[in-house]
């Protein structure tokens, strides 16, 4: 492998030259495993798993209304650390990870949102209720949206990584109001646990499920970060030599 | 296993609309996504190539910061 004629060092990767290849290698094996964790996942959730004492059949909505909701705070967590790590030793990789992360965790907070809506109206009555735990995952849509939308108003890149990072940063309040609303507010929304019909060797195949789906989702936002990241690297570095051969 | 007939288990205890409404929503999304993406990326790869080819028909300006204004 030509790496290995590359001197080593903790930047060398940092470099977007040396990253675009490495991330398109990368990529599949991790969309692959998103697959069949998926799979999996979807086997114990659906098929396994044993109808809910209180909820029946319907409480399968949590084998992707809980990793959905948990990847979109998640990634709004790895989404600040990489634009402080920008804004912080000034690494354009950096910023452009977290300009590559934004899509994907709005898209998993608004599926938490809509997942939660689809569970909500046969539990509660009603698709929606202004209650602190989904109003806080709201503005973390929001949030989102407003860090896509500020760094897509401002033509100058490292300007709009700057203007994005003092954003995520300050947004990451929200993640622990989100986590702890169940906790420190009167809330419709249920807390952590579900109830069994059967023994507790059953809870098992509901919690593996459901961390299978995780896992899964997790694996599916690195492949598609690192799918969005090379896009954002080929744009942003068309000028350079390194993309004219790349593209020869 | 918990269900008797595929019937039951598309019927999801009267929950369908709201499971498979749920599971099926995902699904379009985390499919659609990476779709975009490929695409987005064949969309950046040809402009590239378009422009270097322009370069190379206006002569020896590969290199040069030439045609960037638009």
């Amino acid at each position: 492998m030509s790496m290995a004629t590359h001197r080593f060092s903790a930047f060398h990767f940092a470099s977007p030259a040396t990253f675009h290849p490495l991330a398109g290698r990368l990529q599949p094996v991790f969309m692959a495993l998103a697959i069949v964790l998926a799979a999996i996942g979807l086997y114990l959730g659906l098929w396994v798993a044993p109808t809910d004492a209180q909820q029946g059949e319907g409480y399968r909505i949590i084998f992707v209304h809980v990793p959905a909701s948990w990847m979109s705070m998640f990634l709004y967590c790895v989404m600040a650390f990489w634009a402080a790590v920008g804004l912080a030793f000034n690494i354009r990789l950096a910023a452009m990870l977290a300009s590559a992360l934004a899509p994907t965790g709005a898209l998993f907070a608004f599926l938490s949102l809509a997942t939660g809506s689809l569970w909500g109206k046969p539990m509660w009555g009603t698709w929606w209720v202004w209650d602190a735990r989904l109003t806080s995952e709201l503005i973390l849509f929001f949030l989102y949206i407003g860090f896509i939308a500020l760094q897509a108003s401002i033509d100058d890149p490292r300007r709009a990584d700057k203007a994005g990072a003092i954003l995520a940063l300050v947004g990451v309040v929200n993640i622990p109001i989100i986590y702890f609303s169940v906790v420190w507010w009167n809330t419709l929304h249920q807390g952590a646990s579900v109830s069994m019909t059967k023994s507790p060797s059953m809870a098992q195949t509901m919690l593996l499920a459901m961390l299978l789906m995780a896992l899964s989702f997790w694996m599916y936002s690195i492949a598609v970060a690192l799918a969005r990241l090379r896009n954002i690297v080929l744009e942003r570095e068309s000028q350079t030599e390194w993309v004219r051969h790349a593209m020869a | 296993m918990q269900w008797h007939s595929a019937a039951e288990f598309f019927a999801m205890g009267g929950y369908a609309v709201y499971v498979w409404g749920s599971f099926g929503l995902c699904a379009v999304a985390l499919v659609a996504e990476p779709l975009l993406l490929r695409r987005r990326r064949q969309q950046i790869e040809r402009s590239l190539k378009r422009r270097r080819a322009a370069d190379h028909a206006t002569g020896a300006w590969a290199g040069m910061r030439t045609g960037e204004s638009r």
